[in-house]
């Protein structure tokens, strides 16, 4: 395999696995809280970092991870407490964000339209020796907390009051999920772009609930179908010359779109054999329900 | 004379800029169980959440455990069952893993362990959903999600279960299995206070009753004989009648 003798494609594809571990691990939880969009929203929000980074002369991974960490920090302030109109404030926290990283890498003499494209669409094979470096760091700060402390995201997405009667402490984690979203922007940027971070974070959830029944396995498969799709995505993407990010992305719809089609003979398959054992009978076993109250 | 577990005194409250708690009093003995009854929109859900903190007062007192509630921090003391049709997520969960919930505020930030394990299935024991802790919580009925929130509560076994409205929905068969499983509670020690519409198989359990009425408590004593919101004083009648005790008593299996 000629492919991994190469230095670059080894941090490509490396990027690519370590993208396609943490964006559905964390997505998970966003998809689960109905917030698939949030994803989307610190995209845009990291270009002001991407902007701020070229005209810094400083890298624009980690002030793009310092931006996008404040603007998912707001994101969750809002959340929380500005219930009105708190999609008008977000509104303005995209756009600005987006409309200030066009603004600042045209300040700077570094930035260019097109070096700005490559962290909006993605631009794997270029990820340097210092990318690389902080995409390990940021990965793994993203699978420690979103495996370390799954039951207790989990309870917080699933159910939030609950969560807060047992006296976690909700706001600190939903703030941590907030941090670990916008970190985890930062690390797919390089591979999949700003402007389709957020497909990484839901489709392979999207994609994999339609087989599964549980929040465990659809964490793990989640998980399996990230890594499938960014490692082949980005293979794919040296031999054939295609984006790799729009590649990516395409996979990962395929296998919605697959899977889709193979939940429903699934179910059907499953309601068969519950419907085998459970036949209608007739002995007045659980009748007394049929004298239930009615309800003034 | 022993710690009330609940301590209510004045309570005040109000959502957006509506009073919604008029100086509410309201105390819950250790091993007592307690029904809050009234009509829609009396405030028995913003009393319970006053309770566990999920409403701020804005005037009175109240404590748990005998700590005021701001100060209150063993949770694990407490079990609640909010008001709620669905709580389904975004993402496939399975019964046991929404009951499993019920263990942090005993496993914290930690793992959960071998005994989180076995209290949930105790508790889907309890609640007759066993058979069920593998499905996903989206595909049970209103009545079995009702149940699994209760499930959820018991499993961290606590002291104090606080309940708004947990038979809502819920089957008269399974109101039984439920009220075992509350009375089974109760002679451990824990002491109770739920949201009711009717009493139900839960009645001989019931302690005492206290009636809410815009946000203010109208009765505290002996629980309604009669069963049936008609028979509640809190009840706001549509049609007058010159004498609610002329009412036939609905004992809601015959009614
Ligand atoms: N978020 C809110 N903002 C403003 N007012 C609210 C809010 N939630 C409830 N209310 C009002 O507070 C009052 C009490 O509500 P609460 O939910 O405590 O009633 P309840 O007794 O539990 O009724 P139900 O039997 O329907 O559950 C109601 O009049 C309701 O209109
Ligand atoms: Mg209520």
């Amino acid at each position: 395999m000629e492919i991994l003798e190469l230095a670059f494609m080894q941090r490509a594809l490396l990027a690519a696995l370590l993208v396609g571990i943490t964006a559905p691990a964390i997505g998970i939880y966003l998809v689960q809280r109905r917030q698939a969009l949030m994803g989307d929203g610190i995209g845009h929000v990291a270009l002001t970092g991407v902007g701020l980074g070229f005209l810094l002369n400083a890298s624009p991974i980690w002030v793009a991870t310092v931006v996008c960490v404040l603007g998912a920090v707001v994101m969750e302030l809002i959340r929380s407490y500005g219930r009105t109109r708190g999609d008008i404030a977000l509104a303005l926290l995209f756009y600005g964000g987006m409309a200030g990283g066009v603004m600042l890498t045209s300040l700077s003499d570094r930035g260019s339209s097109a070096s700005l494209s490559t962290y909006l669409f993605g631009s794997i094979t270029t990820v340097s020796r210092e990318d690389i470096l902080a995409i390990c760091v940021l990965a793994a700060f993203v699978i420690v907390t979103t495996v370390g402390l799954r039951r207790q995201l989990f309870a917080i997405c699933q159910d939030e009051e609950f969560a807060r009667v047992t006296g976690l402490p909700v706001r600190l984690l939903n703030l941590l999920i907030a941090v670990t979203a916008a970190v985890t922007v930062t690390v797919a940027m390089r591979v999949v772009g700003l402007l389709l971070v957020s497909a990484l974070m839901v489709i392979p959830v999207a994609a994999s609930q339609q087989i599964t029944r549980s929040f465990a396995t659809t964490f793990a498969a989640s998980v399996g179908i990230g890594v499938l799709v960014t490692v082949s995505g980005t293979t794919a993407s040296y031999y054939v010359d295609v984006p790799s990010g729009a590649t990516i992305v395409l996979m990962a719809i395929g296998l919605f779109v697959v899977l889709t089609a193979l939940a429903t003979p699934l179910a059907r398959r499953r309601a068969g054999r519950a419907a085998a054992q459970e036949q209608c009978t007739l002995d007045g076993k659980g009748r007394s329900t049929a004298t239930d109250d009615v309800r003034v | 004379m022993e710690q009330p577990v609940i301590a209510v005194r004045g309570a005040t409250a109000s959502l957006g800029s509506r009073p919604v708690l008029r100086g509410i009093d309201l105390t819950v003995g250790r091993g007592e169980v307690v029904a809050l009854l009234g009509a829609n929109g009396s405030g028995k859900s913003t009393a319970v959440r006053a309770i566990v903190g999920q409403v701020p007062l804005t005037g009175g007192e109240l404590e748990l455990f005998g700590t005021p509630r701001r100060r209150f921090r063993d949770w694990k003391r407490v079990g609640y069952v909010p008001q709620r049709t669905t709580a389904a997520g975004g993402v496939p969960a399975t019964v046991r893993e929404v009951v499993l919930s019920g263990r942090l505020a005993r496993t914290k930030l930690g793992p959960a362990r071998r005994a989180d394990r076995e209290a949930v299935v105790r508790a889907l024991e309890l609640v007759g959903m066993a058979d069920r802790a593998g499905d996903p919580v989206a595909a049970l009925s209103g009545g079995q999600h009702q149940r699994v929130l209760i499930a959820r509560a018991l499993a961290g076994e606590p002291e104090l279960l606080i309940m708004d409205e947990p038979m809502a929905g819920v089957d008269l068969a399974s109101q039984e299995v439920l009220a075992e499983a509350l009375r089974d509670q109760v002679e451990r020690g824990a002491s109770v206070l739920l949201v009711l519409h009717e009493l139900g198989p839960l009645e001989p359990l019931i302690d005492r009753a206290v009636v809410l009425r815009d946000g203010c408590v109208v009765h505290d004593g002996a629980p309604p004989r009669a069963v049936g919101q008609h028979a509640l004083p809190g009840h706001d009648h549509v049609h007058p009648h010159a004498d609610p005790a002329a009412e036939p008593i609905r004992t809601g299996l015959l009614s």
